[in-house]
């Protein structure tokens, strides 16, 4: 069994030697604000790996990463979410214990009861991290995501990458 | 639709150019920096919500803890 600081390596050095910039966003796209955001539809995306029990988990024998998607419901108890993030790079004590530090669902539930935040979407959406290839991701999943995002006519995204 | 996201990894969220995203200093898995702290995962949402004004794009801001 490696220690953190070992796998702390290995990802360090697996990031130096990705080809990120392959993936540069150009142009970066500007949305301004389209209402305050007292008034405006929110929606989560984390790349967490969450799924609900009744949903199935995320594939980790997919070597290049499993691009797919779950549907979680704005009702969903956050504490019964499961996690199935297959990377080894992170100590998953913290989001075993708390699911919201990954997805803060609770967090902004709070923030619309106070008023800071106009109205959560009735869904929001948990993608599998750790995608070696992300062509399928960027090329059809994400915009399809976008596109359910767009339909549900929401006017902030908030990720969250793990 | 304006994004806002948490990066756990400036070099990297330096070269992808999300529109708007706050660094955090804390270990991958950590992006709302710790487990039952509703405290500390508000300050982060409102720093990060504050970003969803900026349309200077790229945005890459640091929270201060």
């Amino acid at each position: 069994m490696a220690t953190y600081d070992d796998l702390s390596l290995t990802v360090r050095l697996f990031m130096k030697g990705y080809p990120f910039s392959r993936y540069a966003i150009d142009p970066v796209p500007c949305t301004p604000l389209a209402k305050p955001l007292n008034e405006a539809r929110v929606a989560l995306v984390t790349t967490a790996g969450l799924h609900t029990p009744d949903q199935p988990g995320f594939d980790s024998s997919i070597k290049m990463g499993d691009t797919s998607f779950r549907e979680i419901p704005n009702t969903v108890e956050t504490h019964s979410l499961i996690e199935s993030h297959r990377s080894p790079a992170f100590d998953h004590a913290g989001v075993q214990a708390d699911r919201n530090l990954v997805f803060p669902l609770d967090r902004f539930r709070e923030l619309v009861a106070r008023g800071e935040v106009g109205e959560l979407n009735h869904r929001h959406f948990s993608f599998m991290g750790s995608i070696v290839g992300p062509r399928l991701l960027i090329g059809e999943t994400a915009p399809r995501v976008a596109q359910l995002l767009r339909e549900d006519r929401v006017d902030v995204a908030f990720l969250t990458p793990v | 639709m304006t994004t806002v996201s948490i990066s756990l990894l400036r070099e990297v969220t330096e070269v992808i150019r999300p529109p708007r995203a706050l660094f955090v200093r804390y270990p991958m898995g950590y992006p709302l920096g710790e487990p039952n702290n509703p405290a500390l995962q508000h300050r982060v949402i409102a720093a990060a919500l504050s970003l969803l004004k900026r349309n200077d794009v790229p945005v890459l801001e640091e929270f201060e803890a």
